[in-house]
């Protein structure tokens, strides 16, 4: 993709949940992309206004869940005038097909963006089969 | 408890109606060529002086361009995004590529002390209102 492309404003989608939160409001799906290199399955999301210390990752039955939370404090005393988007937390989850090894994962911020990286478990990476 | 009328803003629920009321309001005009082009912002007043937070996320701080003159703030700049060699790409949702973006405020404000700030892929821009702008109360001889 060349980068003289015009950005243009991606609606937020809201999370469809099987199950009621006990807090109110409303929580957003992150713009994600998931690629896979041969150590690794990474995820990166964007998640703006969300500091490193309020993010949690988890992967439970082969299911890889990201949680952010917004510090929505810091709109005390503030009046909307005019606005274009909502603000709420934001959370996802993804089905992985390969094993990772969960113990490896780690989790990086920077500019509201996260990027999760899934190291793939040791016998999940291809092999080379031997044909007798 | 009335708790909730001291603090508005003590429920994220009371914020999202709170923004939600606000949607396209015709504040910053109508028929101006900005509204709803990238990247999306909000305008809030904050006592006397207002305060525009755009969402930006993945954008490096050297990427951005800030420019003000009179009542027009002027945000532009890129996102790149890298994948890096030997990837698959399984899912594609994020998008690269230029901005730029013109904002008129339909209120007087002090262009050169506008002060703005990014963090966590969020752009905050304080604007102060000028003086000659702001209300004053009237004394009765």
């Amino acid at each position: 993709m060349s980068d003289s492309q015009e950005l243009q404003v991606q609606q937020k989608r809201e999370v469809e949940k099987k199950t009621e939160g006990t807090t109110p409001g409303r929580i957003f799906v992150p713009v994600t992309d998931i690629f896979e290199t041969p150590e690794a399955l990474t995820v990166v999301l964007e998640m703006p206004g969300v500091d490193r210390n309020s993010i949690e990752a988890s992967v439970q039955n082969d299911v890889v869940t990201i949680e952010g939370r917004i510090d929505f404090s810091k709109y005390e005393g503030m009046q909307p005038v005019y606005t274009e988007y909502n603000v709420g937390h934001y959370a996802r989850s993804f089905e992985i097909s390969n094993k990772v090894d969960q113990s490896k994962i780690s989790a990086q911020m920077k500019d509201g963006v996260v990027t999760i990286v899934l190291p793939k478990a040791e016998q999940a990476k291809s092999r080379k089969i031997e044909i007798s | 408890m009335f708790a909730g009328f001291s603090d508005p803003f003590e429920t994220l629920l009371t914020l999202q109606r709170a923004l939600d009321a606000r949607i396209a309001s015709d504040w910053i005009g109508r028929g101006t060529a900005a509204i709803g082009s990238f990247p999306p912002m909000n305008i809030f007043q904050k006592d006397d002086d207002f305060v525009a937070v755009v969402e930006l996320p993945g954008v490096d701080k050297n990427d951005l361009e800030i420019e003000a003159k009179e009542n027009t703030i002027r945000i532009r700049g890129k996102r790149t995004i890298s994948y890096g060699e030997q990837a698959s790409v399984h899912r594609r949702e994020r998008i690269s590529g230029v901005f730029d973006r013109t904002l008129s405020v339909p209120i007087r404000i002090e262009p050169d002390r506008i002060k703005a700030e990014y963090r966590d892929g969020i752009l905050a821009l304080f604007i102060p209102r000028a003086e000659a702008d702001k209300p004053r109360s009237i004394k009765v001889s």
